[in-house]
């Protein structure tokens, strides 16, 4: 047995009271941090899973031709620039199968996929909606956007003349499984699919107007033959999208767009709630420190004679420091326990109350080893930086003073 | 005893308190300790007894004057250095037993070794168990420090004093809180160490009857020492 654990625990086990209110006032700091950062950090992760739920990481497009005058200004002949901007028009990306190569072997890109999307109406009787038909490769969207998963009604296999709607389209049009509609793109074709499978992102924009089939299919509705309009990538880190995307923009002169960039008020949001949840957790911090540190200034000024006596024994002032310190790092480390226990009972309390009409929860709590792991290191931390002032008072006691006359 | 090197050797020490108003606690003591001996330092209160047990059991340095204890010159010594030194040749008894209330009896006479060497070996264990049993409180080895009575809580004091075999033991009127039976008891204890192991006793006493019963006593009045008899 080590001298200083030795002591140090025993003047903790000795000071029960003290000891137990401090305890108890790590473990509600701690609770707080774990409840806190579950909460948030779930709250977070279920916002963006629900907005990448319906939209790829990045988009690659054909950039929009720059508008260029047909005569250049000279210095003796000034033109006043007329621009007329072409009539959005499809093209397809030049060589796009040695592009889809060159972008899979990019660092941090997990998925590519190729895509035809083009503006269209549905029509089923008397009905008429306004669609986006998104032609696709089954099987390489689905990594992209978990469609399947998704599915309301039938399966998702769009091609050979059967479609995938979403769907609010799906009621808006009057239409289920097995139904035909007509679909008439703005190139001036028309044609006539069977619904396959209906399908509901969560994205109001999304299960409204989309329209998905083959690649093959939406290449003759919109006059494309073997072209693609876009490429749709899935990223390993999805706060690397705008790096990734400014890369591959460069790589191939496409151009590129994140979902970063289109969310960005989301992201702007997110980081204001963790600013504020980083501000609440450091009060936290600050006022576990405070309890810690004055519970053991008292306790060495207690027992600042029993400092003399060991000092004038022989024991160097090293151990005395260590005694302290550890006394503080365990405060911390057996609070962070009961606290993250606390605060798991907390977050899960929550979940079961705070819950949506369907049963689900409202609040997704993420409870991580991580964030375990995190909250024990940090108030252990935070145990020892308390008592490092206590310690250095103890250790520089001076024996003669401390022992006092008589 | 001349050809023997003292134990304990005091030269001219002198002690001020304060900073600006200094006050002169000892002025000038010179006094040599062999080994072997039991001698008592008596004198009128605020004399400077403690003083000079503090500075000879190396908790303070002198303002002034030299100390060598075991002929090693303290003065040169770093602090950790001079905690080792204190710890291995000095065992401390003070008027108040100054046991440590959170650990047993036996715990409190394991504290100087375990301290010190920062492990507890089964030697020290064995060491403190015998000199509890020495003192008769073999019974009552796993009792906490703070169930004990005065005269035991002193003889576990004398105890721990006792607990690294250090040549010199210094005692601040260790019997002072005492009742006279306790105190007879504990400084017969003292005496039994004394006689049996050689041990080297310096203790401060008040109590004449104690005085009496030491082979030297020593008078301080005033910072000074006034009288040295051998008996
Ligand atoms: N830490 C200190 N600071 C200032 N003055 C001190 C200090 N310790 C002792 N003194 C002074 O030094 C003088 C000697 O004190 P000391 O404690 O050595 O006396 P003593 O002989 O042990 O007395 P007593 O018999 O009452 O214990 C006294 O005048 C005392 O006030
Ligand atoms: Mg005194």
């Amino acid at each position: 047995m080590r001298f200083v654990l030795f002591v140090a625990f025993r003047y903790l086990r000795d000071a029960r009271g003290q000891t137990a209110l401090i305890l108890a006032a790590v473990s509600v700091g701690v609770a707080v941090i774990v409840f806190l950062s579950a909460l948030i950090n779930g709250l977070q992760s279920s916002l963006i899973d629900k907005t990448l739920g319906s939209q790829s990481h990045i988009t690659l497009r054909v950039p929009r031709e720059t508008p260029r005058p047909l005569v250049d200004a000279t210095p003796e002949r000034a033109i006043a620039r007329q621009v007329q901007v072409a009539p959005e028009r499809l093209r397809s990306i030049d060589q796009w199968p040695a592009v889809v190569a060159s972008l899979a072997r990019l660092e941090g890109v997990t998925a590519v996929s190729p895509m035809v999307t083009g503006a269209g109406t549905a029509v089923r009787g008397e009905a008429k909606r306004p669609i986006t038909v998104r032609g696709i490769e089954p099987e390489l969207f689905r990594r992209i956007i978990d469609v399947p998963r998704r599915m309301v009604a039938g399966r998702f296999d769009p091609g050979g003349g059967s479609v995938a709607i979403g769907s609010v389209l799906a009621a808006d049009l009057g239409v289920g499984l097995g139904d035909t509609v007509r679909i008439v793109t703005a190139e001036g074709v028309s044609d006539v699919v069977r619904i396959s499978g209906v399908f509901s992102l969560g994205n109001m924009g999304v299960d409204k107007t989309w329209v998905l089939t083959s690649l093959r299919h939406a290449q003759s509705l919109f006059a494309l033959a073997g072209g693609v309009t876009g490429l749709e990538l899935k990223v390993g880190d999805v706060f690397e999208a705008d790096a990734v995307a400014d890369e591959a923009q460069r790589r191939t002169g496409l151009a590129a767009e994140s979902w970063m960039r289109v969310n960005a008020e989301l992201l702007v949001g997110l980081s204001a709630q963790s600013s504020s949840k980083t501000m609440i957790q450091f009060f936290v911090v600050v006022a576990v420190a405070l309890g810690i540190a004055s519970v053991l200034i008292v306790s060495v000024v207690q027992k600042s004679r029993e400092i003399g006596i060991l000092r004038a024994f022989g024991t160097p002032a090293r151990r005395i420091l260590a005694i302290f310190l550890t006394e503080g790092a365990v405060l911390g480390l057996v609070g962070s326990f009961f606290g993250s226990a606390l605060g798991t009972l907390l977050a899960r309390f929550f979940e079961t109350v705070a819950r949506n009409p369907d049963g689900g929860p409202k609040f997704p709590v993420v409870l991580d080893v991580p964030l375990y792991v995190s909250a024990s290191l940090l108030a252990t931390v935070v145990g020892l930086a308390a008592a490092v002032a206590p310690a250095l008072r103890a250790s520089r006691l001076d024996p003669a003073t401390a022992i006092g006359n008589g | 005893m001349a050809e023997t090197p003292p134990l304990l050797e005091v030269v001219d020490v002198v002690k001020e308190y304060g900073e600006s108003v200094r006050t002169a606690a000892l002025r000038g003591v010179s006094l040599t300790l062999h080994a072997g001996e039991m001698a008592a330092l008596i004198g009128p209160s605020g004399s400077g007894k403690s003083t000079l047990l503090h500075l000879i059991g190396l908790l303070d340095r002198p303002t002034a004057g030299s100390l060598r204890l075991n002929g090693q010159d303290p003065t040169t010594l770093s602090e950790p250095a001079l905690a080792a030194l204190r710890g291995r040749s000095l065992g401390f008894v003070f008027q108040f037993h100054h046991l440590l209330p959170a650990f047993t009896a036996l715990e409190n006479v394991m504290l100087p070794a375990f301290g010190d060497e920062g492990r507890l070996s089964a030697e020290t264990r064995a060491r403190a168990t015998a000199l509890l049993t020495a003192v008769g409180l073999e019974e009552k080895l796993h009792a906490r420090a703070n169930q004990l009575s005065g005269g035991q809580k002193q003889r576990v004091a004398i105890a721990r004093a006792l607990s690294r075999n250090p040549p010199l033991v210094l005692a601040d009127e260790p019997t002072g809180n005492l009742d006279t039976v306790a105190s007879h008891e504990v400084f017969e204890l003292m005496r039994r160490f004394h006689r049996e192991r050689g041990v080297t006793f310096l203790v401060v006493t008040h109590d004449p009857r104690i005085a009496d019963r030491c082979d030297r006593v020593i008078e301080i009045v005033d910072g000074r020492i006034a009288r040295d008899e051998r008996r």
